[in-house]
Protein backbone atom coordinates (compact mmCIF):
# COMPACT_ATOMS: atom_id res chain seq x y z
CA UNK A 1 0.00 0.00 0.00
CA UNK A 2 1.46 3.45 -1.10
CA UNK A 3 1.03 6.20 0.72
CA UNK A 4 -1.95 8.08 -0.95
CA UNK A 5 -3.75 4.33 -0.27
CA UNK A 6 -3.04 4.86 3.29
CA UNK A 7 -3.96 8.39 3.92
CA UNK A 8 -7.09 7.44 2.10
CA UNK A 9 -7.96 3.99 3.86
CA UNK A 10 -7.35 5.65 6.99
CA UNK A 11 -9.72 8.19 6.43
CA UNK A 12 -12.26 6.31 5.19
CA UNK A 13 -12.17 3.86 8.33
CA UNK A 14 -12.53 7.29 10.24
CA UNK A 15 -15.56 8.12 8.44
CA UNK A 16 -17.08 4.63 8.99
CA UNK A 17 -16.19 4.89 12.74
CA UNK A 18 -18.81 7.75 12.70
CA UNK A 19 -21.46 6.77 10.05
CA UNK A 20 -24.89 7.91 11.16
CA UNK A 21 -26.40 3.98 11.29
CA UNK A 22 -30.09 5.00 11.86
CA UNK A 23 -30.76 6.93 8.85
CA UNK A 24 -33.34 5.49 7.78
CA UNK A 25 -35.72 4.67 11.10
CA UNK A 26 -39.27 3.76 10.09
CA UNK A 27 -41.65 5.57 12.27
CA UNK A 28 -43.95 2.47 12.95
CA UNK A 29 -40.97 0.46 13.75
CA UNK A 30 -40.55 -0.76 16.96
CA UNK A 31 -37.44 -0.79 18.65
CA UNK A 32 -36.62 -4.64 18.34
CA UNK A 33 -38.05 -4.34 14.37
CA UNK A 34 -35.32 -2.69 13.25
CA UNK A 35 -31.45 -4.43 13.69
CA UNK A 36 -28.34 -4.05 11.59
CA UNK A 37 -26.34 -7.19 10.32
CA UNK A 38 -23.22 -7.18 7.74
CA UNK A 39 -22.65 -8.95 4.72
CA UNK A 40 -19.20 -9.81 3.46
CA UNK A 41 -18.87 -11.78 0.52
CA UNK A 42 -17.17 -13.44 -2.48
CA UNK A 43 -13.58 -13.88 -0.82
CA UNK A 44 -11.52 -15.68 -3.53
CA UNK A 45 -9.00 -16.26 -1.51
CA UNK A 46 -6.35 -18.21 -3.72
CA UNK A 47 -3.45 -20.27 -2.94
CA UNK A 48 -0.71 -19.85 -4.74
CA UNK A 49 1.90 -22.11 -3.07
CA UNK A 50 3.53 -23.12 0.54
CA UNK A 51 2.69 -20.34 2.52
CA UNK A 52 1.33 -17.61 -0.74
CA UNK A 53 -1.28 -16.59 -1.52
CA UNK A 54 -2.89 -13.75 -3.96
CA UNK A 55 -2.17 -10.84 -2.25
CA UNK A 56 -5.03 -8.30 -3.86
CA UNK A 57 -7.70 -10.98 -2.79
CA UNK A 58 -6.17 -11.29 0.40
CA UNK A 59 -5.80 -7.49 1.47
CA UNK A 60 -9.88 -7.48 0.28
CA UNK A 61 -11.18 -9.59 3.16
CA UNK A 62 -8.73 -8.36 5.72
CA UNK A 63 -10.11 -4.49 4.76
CA UNK A 64 -14.09 -6.04 5.01
CA UNK A 65 -12.92 -7.71 8.07
CA UNK A 66 -11.35 -4.72 9.67
CA UNK A 67 -13.70 -2.10 9.02
CA UNK A 68 -16.68 -3.91 9.76
CA UNK A 69 -15.38 -4.07 13.16
CA UNK A 70 -15.38 -0.20 13.70
CA UNK A 71 -18.95 -0.57 13.51
CA UNK A 72 -20.94 1.34 15.98
CA UNK A 73 -23.65 0.01 17.30
CA UNK A 74 -21.86 -3.56 16.04
CA UNK A 75 -23.95 -5.30 13.58
CA UNK A 76 -26.09 -8.36 15.44
CA UNK A 77 -24.30 -10.82 13.10
CA UNK A 78 -22.13 -11.27 10.13
CA UNK A 79 -22.96 -13.28 7.08
CA UNK A 80 -20.31 -14.12 4.76
CA UNK A 81 -22.17 -14.81 1.53
CA UNK A 82 -20.06 -17.99 0.25
CA UNK A 83 -16.66 -18.10 -2.18
CA UNK A 84 -14.37 -17.68 0.49
CA UNK A 85 -12.00 -19.93 -1.79
CA UNK A 86 -11.06 -19.94 -5.09
CA UNK A 87 -10.47 -23.74 -6.20
CA UNK A 88 -12.05 -25.15 -2.87
CA UNK A 89 -8.72 -26.16 -1.48
CA UNK A 90 -8.54 -26.78 2.27
CA UNK A 91 -5.39 -24.42 2.58
CA UNK A 92 -7.97 -21.32 1.13
CA UNK A 93 -10.53 -22.36 3.28
CA UNK A 94 -8.17 -22.72 6.46
CA UNK A 95 -6.72 -19.21 5.12
CA UNK A 96 -10.17 -17.52 5.38
CA UNK A 97 -11.16 -19.18 8.46
CA UNK A 98 -8.36 -17.18 10.08
CA UNK A 99 -9.14 -14.02 8.55
CA UNK A 100 -12.71 -14.19 9.09
CA UNK A 101 -12.13 -15.26 13.39
CA UNK A 102 -10.92 -11.58 13.66
CA UNK A 103 -14.32 -10.24 13.62
CA UNK A 104 -16.10 -9.32 16.17
CA UNK A 105 -19.34 -10.37 15.85
CA UNK A 106 -21.14 -13.93 15.30
CA UNK A 107 -20.51 -15.11 12.18
CA UNK A 108 -22.94 -17.40 10.07
CA UNK A 109 -21.31 -19.00 6.61
CA UNK A 110 -22.65 -19.55 3.29
CA UNK A 111 -21.41 -21.47 0.70
CA UNK A 112 -20.19 -20.92 -2.75
CA UNK A 113 -19.45 -23.33 -5.62
CA UNK A 114 -15.54 -22.15 -5.51
CA UNK A 115 -15.71 -23.67 -2.09
CA UNK A 116 -17.95 -26.78 -3.01
CA UNK A 117 -16.61 -27.96 -6.33
CA UNK A 118 -13.41 -29.69 -5.48
CA UNK A 119 -14.51 -32.15 -2.80
CA UNK A 120 -18.07 -31.39 -3.09
CA UNK A 121 -18.40 -29.84 0.58
CA UNK A 122 -16.55 -32.12 2.46
CA UNK A 123 -13.94 -29.93 3.94
CA UNK A 124 -16.10 -27.26 3.76
CA UNK A 125 -18.99 -28.77 5.79
CA UNK A 126 -16.41 -30.09 8.08
CA UNK A 127 -15.63 -26.46 8.93
CA UNK A 128 -18.61 -24.55 8.90
CA UNK A 129 -21.14 -26.76 8.93
CA UNK A 130 -24.73 -27.30 7.33
CA UNK A 131 -24.48 -25.78 4.03
CA UNK A 132 -28.21 -24.73 4.30
CA UNK A 133 -30.11 -23.64 7.50
CA UNK A 134 -32.48 -21.25 8.62
CA UNK A 135 -32.85 -18.98 11.63
CA UNK A 136 -34.96 -16.58 13.71
CA UNK A 137 -33.92 -13.11 14.52
CA UNK A 138 -35.96 -10.15 16.26
CA UNK A 139 -39.35 -10.93 14.82
CA UNK A 140 -37.36 -11.99 11.12
CA UNK A 141 -37.09 -16.08 9.68
CA UNK A 142 -33.41 -15.98 7.71
CA UNK A 143 -33.05 -18.95 5.27
CA UNK A 144 -29.65 -19.75 4.03
CA UNK A 145 -29.60 -21.91 0.81
CA UNK A 146 -27.29 -23.81 -0.85
CA UNK A 147 -28.36 -22.65 -4.29
CA UNK A 148 -25.07 -23.72 -6.34
CA UNK A 149 -26.37 -27.41 -7.29
CA UNK A 150 -26.01 -28.34 -10.44
CA UNK A 151 -27.09 -31.58 -12.43
CA UNK A 152 -25.74 -35.23 -11.12
CA UNK A 153 -24.48 -35.93 -14.52
CA UNK A 154 -22.49 -32.96 -14.63
CA UNK A 155 -20.92 -33.18 -11.39
CA UNK A 156 -19.77 -36.81 -11.96
CA UNK A 157 -18.22 -36.82 -16.16
CA UNK A 158 -14.94 -35.11 -14.52
CA UNK A 159 -11.95 -37.19 -15.11
CA UNK A 160 -10.40 -35.33 -11.79
CA UNK A 161 -12.52 -33.56 -8.89
CA UNK A 162 -9.82 -30.48 -9.63
CA UNK A 163 -10.91 -30.47 -13.73
CA UNK A 164 -14.20 -30.16 -12.35
CA UNK A 165 -13.69 -27.65 -9.64
CA UNK A 166 -11.71 -25.76 -12.35
CA UNK A 167 -14.41 -25.84 -14.66
CA UNK A 168 -16.79 -24.05 -12.43
CA UNK A 169 -14.10 -21.70 -11.37
CA UNK A 170 -14.70 -20.59 -14.95
CA UNK A 171 -17.05 -17.79 -14.76
CA UNK A 172 -17.48 -17.49 -18.43
CA UNK A 173 -16.49 -21.48 -19.26
CA UNK A 174 -18.79 -23.30 -21.77
CA UNK A 175 -18.45 -26.08 -19.70
CA UNK A 176 -20.16 -25.38 -16.79
CA UNK A 177 -23.66 -25.83 -16.11
CA UNK A 178 -26.53 -23.73 -14.56
CA UNK A 179 -27.26 -23.35 -10.87
CA UNK A 180 -30.09 -24.49 -8.85
CA UNK A 181 -32.04 -25.06 -5.50
CA UNK A 182 -32.85 -28.64 -6.13
CA UNK A 183 -36.00 -30.23 -5.09
CA UNK A 184 -34.51 -31.94 -2.18
CA UNK A 185 -33.92 -28.34 -0.75
CA UNK A 186 -37.53 -26.95 -1.76
CA UNK A 187 -38.99 -29.52 0.24
CA UNK A 188 -37.09 -28.79 2.93
CA UNK A 189 -38.04 -25.00 2.64
CA UNK A 190 -41.98 -25.55 2.04
CA UNK A 191 -41.57 -27.26 5.30
CA UNK A 192 -39.36 -24.72 7.26
CA UNK A 193 -41.63 -22.08 6.28
CA UNK A 194 -45.11 -24.08 7.08
CA UNK A 195 -44.66 -22.72 10.92
CA UNK A 196 -45.21 -19.14 10.01
CA UNK A 197 -47.46 -16.81 9.38
CA UNK A 198 -47.81 -15.18 5.49
CA UNK A 199 -46.66 -11.48 7.73
CA UNK A 200 -43.36 -12.71 9.36
CA UNK A 201 -40.67 -10.69 7.00
CA UNK A 202 -38.40 -13.59 5.20
CA UNK A 203 -34.88 -12.94 4.37
CA UNK A 204 -33.02 -15.70 2.02
CA UNK A 205 -29.21 -15.50 1.63
CA UNK A 206 -28.81 -17.03 -1.48
CA UNK A 207 -25.21 -16.93 -3.51
CA UNK A 208 -26.43 -17.30 -6.88
CA UNK A 209 -28.71 -14.77 -8.03
CA UNK A 210 -32.66 -16.66 -7.48
CA UNK A 211 -33.23 -15.12 -10.81
CA UNK A 212 -32.47 -15.83 -14.44
CA UNK A 213 -30.27 -12.53 -15.34
CA UNK A 214 -27.42 -14.37 -17.39
CA UNK A 215 -26.64 -18.21 -18.33
CA UNK A 216 -23.30 -17.31 -19.83
CA UNK A 217 -21.96 -16.37 -16.42
CA UNK A 218 -24.30 -18.60 -14.20
CA UNK A 219 -25.67 -14.98 -12.92
CA UNK A 220 -28.50 -17.21 -13.12
CA UNK A 221 -31.06 -20.46 -10.82
CA UNK A 222 -32.55 -22.91 -12.73
CA UNK A 223 -35.21 -23.30 -10.18
CA UNK A 224 -35.79 -20.01 -8.94
CA UNK A 225 -39.50 -19.49 -10.35
CA UNK A 226 -40.24 -22.68 -7.89
CA UNK A 227 -38.33 -20.80 -5.37
CA UNK A 228 -41.00 -17.99 -5.91
CA UNK A 229 -43.97 -20.34 -5.30
CA UNK A 230 -43.28 -21.19 -2.24
CA UNK A 231 -42.64 -17.65 -0.23
CA UNK A 232 -45.69 -16.65 -2.15
CA UNK A 233 -47.57 -16.04 0.49
CA UNK A 234 -45.25 -14.20 2.82
CA UNK A 235 -46.26 -10.30 2.10
CA UNK A 236 -42.77 -9.58 2.42
CA UNK A 237 -39.63 -11.50 1.22
CA UNK A 238 -35.98 -9.95 0.58
CA UNK A 239 -33.62 -11.95 -1.18
CA UNK A 240 -29.64 -11.23 -0.42
CA UNK A 241 -26.83 -12.93 -2.91
CA UNK A 242 -23.09 -12.92 -3.98
CA UNK A 243 -21.47 -14.19 -6.71
CA UNK A 244 -22.06 -11.45 -9.06
CA UNK A 245 -19.38 -8.71 -7.87
CA UNK A 246 -21.31 -6.14 -8.65
CA UNK A 247 -24.58 -4.20 -7.77
CA UNK A 248 -28.20 -5.21 -8.75
CA UNK A 249 -31.64 -4.56 -7.51
CA UNK A 250 -35.01 -6.30 -8.78
CA UNK A 251 -38.37 -6.52 -7.67
CA UNK A 252 -40.49 -9.83 -8.58
CA UNK A 253 -43.80 -9.35 -7.11
CA UNK A 254 -43.67 -10.03 -3.39
CA UNK A 255 -39.42 -10.64 -3.66
CA UNK A 256 -37.13 -7.66 -3.45
CA UNK A 257 -33.35 -8.64 -4.72
CA UNK A 258 -30.42 -7.07 -3.36
CA UNK A 259 -26.76 -8.39 -4.56
CA UNK A 260 -23.76 -7.65 -2.72
CA UNK A 261 -20.35 -6.77 -3.55
CA UNK A 262 -17.00 -8.85 -3.98
CA UNK A 263 -13.97 -7.81 -1.45
CA UNK A 264 -11.65 -10.03 -4.35
CA UNK A 265 -12.53 -8.13 -7.82
CA UNK A 266 -15.23 -6.56 -9.72
CA UNK A 267 -17.18 -8.26 -12.33
CA UNK A 268 -18.36 -6.15 -15.54
CA UNK A 269 -22.16 -6.59 -16.45
CA UNK A 270 -23.36 -8.48 -18.78
CA UNK A 271 -24.94 -6.73 -21.09
CA UNK A 272 -21.41 -5.30 -21.32
CA UNK A 273 -20.84 -8.43 -23.50
CA UNK A 274 -21.12 -7.65 -26.67
CA UNK A 275 -22.02 -11.31 -27.95
CA UNK A 276 -24.10 -11.81 -25.06
CA UNK A 277 -28.08 -12.19 -25.19
CA UNK A 278 -28.23 -10.23 -22.18
CA UNK A 279 -30.50 -9.03 -19.13
CA UNK A 280 -29.80 -7.24 -16.34
CA UNK A 281 -32.45 -5.98 -13.64
CA UNK A 282 -34.14 -3.12 -15.36
CA UNK A 283 -34.67 -0.91 -12.42
CA UNK A 284 -31.07 -1.37 -11.11
CA UNK A 285 -28.66 1.58 -11.39
CA UNK A 286 -24.96 0.43 -11.83
CA UNK A 287 -21.61 1.05 -10.10
CA UNK A 288 -19.00 2.99 -11.17
CA UNK A 289 -17.08 0.80 -14.29
CA UNK A 290 -13.49 -0.62 -12.42
CA UNK A 291 -10.17 1.21 -12.76
CA UNK A 292 -8.28 -1.47 -12.73
CA UNK A 293 -4.86 0.97 -11.68
CA UNK A 294 -6.72 0.42 -8.06
CA UNK A 295 -6.73 -2.53 -6.36
CA UNK A 296 -9.97 -1.90 -4.43
CA UNK A 297 -12.09 0.12 -7.05
CA UNK A 298 -15.46 -1.83 -7.27
CA UNK A 299 -15.01 -4.08 -4.56
CA UNK A 300 -16.15 -3.79 -1.24
CA UNK A 301 -19.02 -5.00 1.71
CA UNK A 302 -22.12 -4.03 3.09
CA UNK A 303 -24.26 -3.03 6.19
CA UNK A 304 -27.76 -3.81 6.05
CA UNK A 305 -30.18 -2.31 7.80
CA UNK A 306 -33.31 -4.52 8.43
CA UNK A 307 -36.72 -2.17 9.37
CA UNK A 308 -40.34 -2.89 8.95
CA UNK A 309 -39.73 -6.27 7.25
CA UNK A 310 -37.51 -4.76 4.43
CA UNK A 311 -33.66 -4.31 4.05
CA UNK A 312 -31.32 -1.07 2.83
CA UNK A 313 -28.63 -2.05 1.40
CA UNK A 314 -25.15 0.31 2.60
CA UNK A 315 -22.69 -0.43 -0.02
CA UNK A 316 -18.80 0.54 1.93
CA UNK A 317 -16.71 0.82 -0.94
CA UNK A 318 -13.01 1.62 -0.48
CA UNK A 319 -12.17 2.83 -3.67
CA UNK A 320 -15.72 4.53 -4.54
CA UNK A 321 -18.60 6.94 -2.87
CA UNK A 322 -20.70 4.54 -1.13
CA UNK A 323 -23.75 3.89 -2.07
CA UNK A 324 -27.67 2.69 -0.42
CA UNK A 325 -29.76 0.80 -1.71
CA UNK A 326 -32.82 1.54 0.24
CA UNK A 327 -36.65 0.21 0.24
CA UNK A 328 -38.92 2.65 -0.77
CA UNK A 329 -42.59 1.84 0.79
CA UNK A 330 -44.48 4.54 -1.91
CA UNK A 331 -43.20 2.81 -4.74
CA UNK A 332 -42.43 -0.97 -3.03
CA UNK A 333 -39.81 -1.61 -4.55
CA UNK A 334 -35.41 -1.02 -3.72
CA UNK A 335 -34.14 2.10 -4.92
CA UNK A 336 -30.25 3.51 -4.89
CA UNK A 337 -30.50 6.47 -2.19
CA UNK A 338 -28.86 8.64 -4.48
CA UNK A 339 -28.96 7.96 -8.17
CA UNK A 340 -32.05 6.47 -8.81
CA UNK A 341 -33.63 9.45 -10.40
CA UNK A 342 -30.37 11.01 -11.67
CA UNK A 343 -30.79 11.57 -15.35
CA UNK A 344 -27.40 9.72 -16.29
CA UNK A 345 -25.75 6.82 -14.58
CA UNK A 346 -22.56 7.31 -12.39
CA UNK A 347 -20.64 5.71 -15.29
CA UNK A 348 -21.42 4.03 -18.36
CA UNK A 349 -20.88 0.49 -19.09
CA UNK A 350 -20.11 -0.69 -22.37
CA UNK B 1 3.56 -6.10 -81.15
CA UNK B 2 5.95 -5.17 -77.83
CA UNK B 3 3.32 -2.96 -76.17
CA UNK B 4 1.09 -6.66 -76.22
CA UNK B 5 2.96 -8.56 -74.62
CA UNK B 6 3.72 -5.78 -72.27
CA UNK B 7 -0.34 -5.76 -71.72
CA UNK B 8 -0.77 -9.24 -71.68
CA UNK B 9 2.16 -10.11 -68.94
CA UNK B 10 1.09 -7.04 -67.00
CA UNK B 11 -3.06 -9.10 -67.25
CA UNK B 12 -0.76 -12.13 -65.73
CA UNK B 13 0.13 -10.12 -62.83
CA UNK B 14 -2.97 -8.61 -62.31
CA UNK B 15 -5.12 -12.20 -61.93
CA UNK B 16 -2.20 -13.77 -60.15
CA UNK B 17 -3.23 -11.19 -57.24
CA UNK B 18 -6.34 -12.05 -57.28
CA UNK B 19 -7.39 -14.36 -53.98
CA UNK B 20 -9.93 -17.27 -54.36
CA UNK B 21 -12.74 -18.24 -51.46
CA UNK B 22 -10.17 -21.12 -50.77
CA UNK B 23 -7.68 -18.57 -50.18
CA UNK B 24 -10.24 -16.21 -47.70
CA UNK B 25 -11.50 -19.87 -45.73
CA UNK B 26 -7.56 -20.54 -45.48
CA UNK B 27 -6.70 -16.78 -44.05
CA UNK B 28 -9.67 -16.95 -42.05
CA UNK B 29 -8.94 -20.47 -40.22
CA UNK B 30 -5.32 -19.06 -39.71
CA UNK B 31 -6.98 -16.06 -37.88
CA UNK B 32 -9.39 -18.30 -36.03
CA UNK B 33 -6.65 -20.67 -34.91
CA UNK B 34 -4.95 -17.75 -32.99
CA UNK B 35 -8.03 -16.79 -31.48
CA UNK B 36 -8.29 -19.89 -30.02
CA UNK B 37 -4.57 -20.02 -28.40
CA UNK B 38 -5.04 -16.28 -27.56
CA UNK B 39 -8.63 -17.77 -25.59
CA UNK B 40 -6.38 -20.41 -24.41
CA UNK B 41 -3.42 -17.97 -22.61
CA UNK B 42 -6.43 -15.76 -21.89
CA UNK B 43 -7.64 -18.47 -19.37
CA UNK B 44 -4.25 -19.48 -18.40
CA UNK B 45 -2.13 -18.84 -15.38
CA UNK B 46 1.12 -19.26 -17.33
CA UNK B 47 1.09 -15.31 -18.17
CA UNK B 48 1.86 -14.49 -14.20
CA UNK B 49 3.54 -16.11 -10.98
CA UNK B 50 0.57 -15.93 -9.01
CA UNK B 51 -1.50 -18.58 -10.56
CA UNK B 52 -4.60 -15.06 -11.86
CA UNK B 53 -5.60 -15.32 -14.93
CA UNK B 54 -6.67 -12.74 -17.22
CA UNK B 55 -10.69 -14.38 -17.06
CA UNK B 56 -10.77 -13.54 -13.54
CA UNK B 57 -11.49 -10.14 -13.78
CA UNK B 58 -12.68 -10.30 -17.49
CA UNK B 59 -15.13 -13.18 -18.70
CA UNK B 60 -15.43 -13.15 -22.31
CA UNK B 61 -13.12 -10.31 -22.54
CA UNK B 62 -15.28 -7.57 -21.71
CA UNK B 63 -14.73 -4.37 -19.71
CA UNK B 64 -11.03 -4.47 -21.61
CA UNK B 65 -12.24 -2.28 -25.11
CA UNK B 66 -10.27 -3.17 -27.69
CA UNK B 67 -12.00 -0.71 -30.35
CA UNK B 68 -10.97 2.56 -28.01
CA UNK B 69 -7.03 2.11 -28.23
CA UNK B 70 -5.01 3.57 -28.84
CA UNK B 71 -6.21 6.10 -25.96
CA UNK B 72 -4.61 8.28 -22.84
CA UNK B 73 -4.14 6.41 -19.99
CA UNK B 74 -3.81 8.59 -17.24
CA UNK B 75 -1.80 6.22 -15.18
CA UNK B 76 0.19 5.74 -17.62
CA UNK B 77 0.39 9.68 -18.45
CA UNK B 78 0.54 8.99 -22.13
CA UNK B 79 -1.69 7.75 -25.16
CA UNK B 80 -1.11 3.78 -25.12
CA UNK B 81 -2.05 0.94 -27.48
CA UNK B 82 -3.83 -2.42 -26.13
CA UNK B 83 -0.68 -3.93 -26.37
CA UNK B 84 0.69 -1.85 -23.64
CA UNK B 85 -2.40 -2.29 -21.37
CA UNK B 86 -2.21 -5.79 -21.85
CA UNK B 87 1.60 -6.06 -19.99
CA UNK B 88 0.27 -3.90 -17.75
CA UNK B 89 -2.39 -6.61 -16.46
CA UNK B 90 0.38 -9.29 -16.89
CA UNK B 91 2.83 -7.55 -14.46
CA UNK B 92 0.28 -6.13 -12.45
CA UNK B 93 -2.62 -7.80 -11.14
CA UNK B 94 -0.90 -11.09 -12.69
CA UNK B 95 2.88 -10.33 -11.37
CA UNK B 96 4.20 -11.44 -14.35
CA UNK B 97 6.93 -10.62 -16.93
CA UNK B 98 5.89 -8.31 -19.98
CA UNK B 99 5.71 -9.58 -23.44
CA UNK B 100 7.70 -8.43 -26.08
CA UNK B 101 4.72 -6.53 -28.24
CA UNK B 102 5.69 -8.63 -31.50
CA UNK B 103 5.26 -11.46 -29.77
CA UNK B 104 3.21 -14.84 -30.65
CA UNK B 105 1.44 -14.72 -27.33
CA UNK B 106 0.87 -10.92 -27.82
CA UNK B 107 -1.06 -11.23 -31.20
CA UNK B 108 -2.53 -14.08 -29.38
CA UNK B 109 -4.16 -12.10 -26.78
CA UNK B 110 -5.18 -9.30 -29.07
CA UNK B 111 -7.11 -11.51 -32.06
CA UNK B 112 -9.25 -13.27 -28.93
CA UNK B 113 -9.90 -9.78 -26.70
CA UNK B 114 -10.45 -8.07 -30.38
CA UNK B 115 -12.87 -11.33 -31.55
CA UNK B 116 -15.01 -11.12 -28.63
CA UNK B 117 -15.20 -7.33 -29.51
CA UNK B 118 -16.33 -8.58 -33.20
CA UNK B 119 -18.70 -6.00 -35.08
CA UNK B 120 -18.47 -3.24 -32.18
CA UNK B 121 -18.07 0.25 -34.03
CA UNK B 122 -14.00 1.36 -33.54
CA UNK B 123 -14.07 4.61 -31.17
CA UNK B 124 -10.48 5.54 -30.72
CA UNK B 125 -9.39 7.59 -27.58
CA UNK B 126 -13.34 6.78 -25.78
CA UNK B 127 -13.07 6.31 -21.96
Amino acid sequence: MNRRDFLATSAKLTALAVLPMNIVEVAAAKESDTFTFAFISDAHLQHIKGTRFVQNWDKGLKMAVAQCNLLDPKPDFIIFGGDLAQLGKKEELDHGAEILSALHAPVKMMLGEHDYYLDLGETWQKMFGDPYYSFDHKGVHFVVLNSILVDEAWVNRWPTPMDRMQTMAGLDDPNGSPFMVGSRQREWLKKDLARYSDDTPIVIFSHSPLQKIYKGWNFWTEDCEEIYKIVKRFQKVNVIYGHVHQIQYNKIGNIAFNSVMSTAWPWPYPDSYAKAKRVVPKMTIKMNRADPFFERDATGWQFIDVHSGRVDVNYILPNNKNRTVRYNFKKNRPEDKDFQNCPQPPQIHY
Amino acid sequence: MKKLILIAVLAVFTFADEFTKEDLAKWFKEYESVVKEGRVLFTSPRLGTNTVTCNECHPNATNTHPETYPKFQKQLGKVATMAEMINWCIQNPLKGKPLAIDSKEMTALIAYITEERRDVPLAPGKH
